[in-house]
């Protein structure tokens, strides 16, 4: 299961790679989304997929999955969540200001190289 | 804190207090107050002469920074002494001669002494430093203070280029011979100059030995104005003429020949330093002396004249570093050559002094300074006159100026250096007094220019700004003095010989004197018809001829000279330089942040496959691997297939919508893999992110609505692939690389006995590891007034964006 999850990882990375790359400021953003997906599989996977409970003592269960990985991902989870927010926001106000999503047109002004 | 630290401070102390005396005594000249201090100074540093006359020294060290073995240590001997009065002696001069020279109602005189008492302070701490450290120290602060004064009228283009082309030049040398000092530290462990030069053997056996010469003679080269280096004199010339008596012929150009006359004991058992420090000194003293005969402003003149003479001192420095080669004072045949030089060093600061004195009275009192709009001044200025002659017939080397005796000296060290049978100065030795006596021709002809062009002649009063006339006594005090001195050693050369050449010697070449024991030193006037003395008659009879016939031959000079400019090479390698930084910086700062992300990607690409091929670090282990289950491969596929179609969507809505999927799929492997708070956070983060996604691509603009695909690249999908294939890789193999268990087992253990909950995740998040939430819930606060204040903040609404314009 780990191989396969890794290969969807890498497929997550790839696409988000590709769409960071493109011209649109909202692909770009759609990008760190993916980004951070592939991320948090990342943890989960490497932090293994064995077989077990979930990590809730009530279950009385002989094991359970790690719950290490879970806890940094929630928070990862959290944290990437915010800075989405804040990046969609930074860029519907640049839309608002500039009036283009176009990354090559957003280069400064003329003779501020 | 010993006197000799206060003297040596003094003219730093000094400079604090001169903006106040400047304020508050405005109807006296500023000049008045700094007058006492080098002249005390100079008197101070006379009583050493009964000490360092019997071989003695003084050494005083005042802790700086210990621990690095970095101390304030100041030793007085021979050759720093010599310095020392060199530097307070003219600097008095030029204090009382700058008093009459500078206009107290049309220059800012407080800038101008606190600069020059910086020099003057930075100046002593060169020659009297025993600590490389604090040598360098100083030696910086000398071209600090020297960029200030060379570009003192700072509205003038020509200033502000002068000091900046002196500033880059002795910057160079000073970091080069940086370099050579921690070199030289890591051969011997100490800084102490006394220290290193007993530990000379050791220096010259190390391998590091030759890099450590180039990079101190780099340093001596620059700032000495030697051969290529010399350009930044000429151009210093801007600075106003008291200073380029002071710092550009009589101290600061020679604190090159103080550092090589200090490391002499250290570097010269080498054949490379002898035939570096004499061979670029040869040839400096000829290229000084040949273009110094092409310039018309007298200035220039002296500049390229300067260049000439530290060249000679250079090549006798050289040449006499061979007496080591004997090891001891009976053979010591080559010793003239180290006299000459302290003996010359001594007759150029007088002598140039006073010319540059003469040059700035000339400025003064007629308003020009090019000799072809000067002549016929002798008889409105008969003082002046006498002394020119006086410092060109001794810059000449006419008798009985002090000038002949030690032009003399030069030609018999150039002699001998052409007798030399080691370092294999038999082969290109006999160069040596060639270049030296043709040089010394071109030495006669500027020095007659410089006098009979503008002295005699046809007098031109309607070229003249001002009607000539003699100048001021008190302008005239400092240059009598100087040219008093010059006949005085001219004639009595033996009364420095005993106190002041051969304690100085001494300190050049120590290893050649037993305990007590002292050079003996007698300059002589005549010393029978040897070949120095026709070679003296062959420059002075060369010298007239070619002196009548200029008209006729100078025409050579508009041919050479444009082309072997070392000028050009400078301005043009400072402008390419600044091109193509420039065009270089301009190539990958393109202002596209696709570009500086491929940047990126391409190195996170190399770095990593490189680490992962050449570390073999590429493994894949099955053993240890979760069985695969139908729904996780329905799964797996379902992202898969979203997020790449992504890639391909027309519109951003459907973008939108599949990494929404993306983000509910991640959701369900959370619940597959038994992660139930991930996958409740997930879900309800995903529906805010998509709604929030949402309202951004509903205030897109309506203007470029146009709804494209992506278009493709080749580049971006090759970086993307290698991207996802090394992060799948390395994925691969850090998990087939455990090398040991996990520390679960301890919250799995006590998430029940010690933190008193059953959700293993939660209480991890808040107790175990309860920091990681804090900050977390700080991201989010932050986060959430970041967006406030983001679209609440207008103040930029109406107005320009840019806040520069």
């Amino acid at each position: 299961m780990e191989i396969l999850m890794a290969l969807l990882i890498g497929i997550l990375f790839m696409t988000a790679t590709y769409l960071m790359l493109s011209k649109s400021l909202l692909r770009i953003i759609i990008g760190t989304g993916l980004l951070s997906h592939g991320a948090h599989l990342l943890l989960l996977t490497m932090g293994g997929l064995k077989r077990g409970a979930a990590p809730l003592l009530g279950e009385h269960a002989p094991s359970y999955v790690d719950p290490l990985p879970q806890a940094l991902i929630l928070t990862a989870i959290v944290i990437s969540f915010g800075v989405t927010a804040f990046f969609l926001v930074v860029a519907y106000r640049a839309y608002q200001e500039l009036g283009t999503d176009n990354m090559d047109r957003l280069r400064g002004k003329e003779g501020h190289e | 804190m010993s006197l000799l630290h206060l003297a040596v401070l003094s003219p730093l102390l000094l400079a604090i207090l001169i903006p106040f005396l400047h304020k508050y005594f405005k109807n006296i000249h500023t000049g008045w107050f700094l007058l006492p201090l080098p002249a005390v100074l100079f008197a101070y540093f006379l009583q050493f002469i009964s000490t360092t006359s019997h071989g003695g020294t003084v050494m005083e060290t005042v802790a700086w920074i210990s621990s690095l073995g970095i101390n304030f240590t100041l030793k007085v001997d021979g050759l720093g002494l010599l310095f020392a009065l060199l530097i307070t002696g003219i600097g008095a001069l030029v204090v009382l001669y700058s008093i009459y020279y500078l206009n107290p109602d049309k220059e800012k005189l407080n800038t101008f002494y606190v600069y020059l008492l910086l020099f003057m302070g930075a100046m002593l701490g060169v020659v009297l430093s025993d600590n490389l450290i604090v040598l360098y120290t100083f030696w910086e602060l000398t071209s600090f203070s020297s960029f200030l004064l060379i570009g003192y009228w700072n509205h003038r283009e020509r200033s502000r280029y002068g000091a900046q082309k002196s500033m880059l030049i002795t910057v160079f040398g000073g970091l080069s011979m940086l370099g050579g000092i921690l070199m030289l530290y890591i051969i011997t462990g100490t800084f102490s100059i006394s220290e290193t030069i007993q530990m000379s053997n050791e220096v010259v056996n190390h391998p590091l030995f030759t890099a450590t010469l180039i990079l101190f003679l780099l340093g001596a080269f620059t700032k000495s104005a030697q051969f290529p280096f010399h350009i930044w004199l000429p151009d210093a010339m801007e600075a106003p003429t008291p200073v380029s008596a002071y710092l550009h012929s009589a101290t600061m150009v020679k604190a090159g020949i103080y550092l090589v006359a200090r490391m002499t004991p250290v570097f010269a058992h080498s054949g490379t330093w002898v035939w570096l420090v004499a061979g670029v000194g040869v040839l400096t003293l000829f290229w000084g002396s040949f273009s110094a005969v092409k310039q018309t402003d007298l200035k220039a003149i002296l500049a390229f004249s300067t260049v000439s003479q530290l060249g000679m001192i250079m090549s006798l420095l050289g040449a006499g570093a061979a007496a080591l080669h004997y090891g001891t004072i009976e053979d010591g045949y080559y010793i003239v050559a180290v006299t000459a030089a302290v003996f010359h060093l001594i007759n150029h600061a007088t002598f140039k002094g006073s010319l540059f004195m003469v040059t700035g009275i000339i400025d003064h009192e007629t308003g020009t300074r090019d000799i072809r709009k000067l002549g016929g001044l002798m008889n409105f200025m008969p003082i002046t006159f006498t002394l020119a002659i006086i410092g060109t017939f001794s810059m000449a080397g006419i008798p009985p100026f002090n000038g002949f005796l030690s032009k003399e000296m030069f030609f018999t060290g150039m002699l001998r250096v052409a007798e030399m049978d080691f370092f294999n100065m038999d082969t290109w030795g006999i160069l040596f007094p060639i270049i030296a006596w043709s040089a010394s021709v071109f030495t006669f002809l500027y020095s007659m220019m410089y006098v009979f062009k503008t002295f005699t002649g046809k007098y031109q009063p309607e070229k003249l700004e001002k009607k000539p006339h003699e100048a001021p006594i008190g302008m005239l005090i400092s240059p009598v003095i100087l040219a008093s001195l010059v006949i005085i050693f001219g004639i009595f050369p033996n009364v420095l010989s005993h106190n002041i050449i051969s304690p100085a010697m001494g300190s050049i070449l120590p290893s050649l004197l037993e305990n007590g024991e002292g050079f003996d030193v007698h300059i002589s006037h005549w010393h029978g018809p040897t070949a120095e003395l026709f070679m003296t008659i062959g420059v002075i009879a060369f010298g007239l001829l070619l002196y009548k016939f200029m008209p006729k031959w100078a025409g050579i000079y508009s041919k050479l000279p444009s082309r072997m400019s070392f000028n050009r090479f400078y301005d043009r390698g400072l402008e390419l330089l600044e091109l193509t930084s420039k065009n270089i910086t301009k190539s990958y700062m393109t202002g596209f942040i696709r570009t500086y992300l491929v940047y990126i990607f391409s190195f996170f690409i190399l770095a990593l496959a490189s680490t992962l091929i050449f570390k073999n670090a590429f493994q894949l282990d099955l053993s240890d691997v979760a069985p695969i289950r139908f729904f996780e491969v329905v799964l797996v596929l379902i992202m898969a297939v979203s997020a790449i179609t992504i890639l391909f969507a027309k519109s951003r809505l459907t973008s939108i919508i599949l990494l929404g999927a993306v983000g509910y799929t991640v959701a369900l492997f959370f619940v597959l893999f038994r992660a139930p708070d991930l996958a409740l956070t997930q879900l309800v983060i995903e529906t805010v992110s998509v709604a929030l996604f949402l309202l951004a691509f509903y205030h897109l603009p309506q203007i470029r609505r146009n709804e494209e695909r992506i278009r493709f690249r080749a580049t971006n999908a090759l970086i993307s692939i290698a991207v996802g294939a090394i992060v799948t890789m390395i994925a691969l193999s850090a998990h087939s690389n455990k090398t040991f268990g996990s520390i679960s087992e301890y919250y799995v253990e006590n998430t029940y006995k010690k933190a008193g909950g059953e959700n293993m995740v939660n209480v991890i998040l808040v107790d175990f590891r309860g920091f990681d939430t804090m900050f977390e819930i700080a991201v989010l606060g932050i986060a959430a007034l970041g967006i406030f204040a983001m679209i609440k903040l207008r103040l930029t609404r109406g107005r320009e964006l840019d806040e520069n314009k």
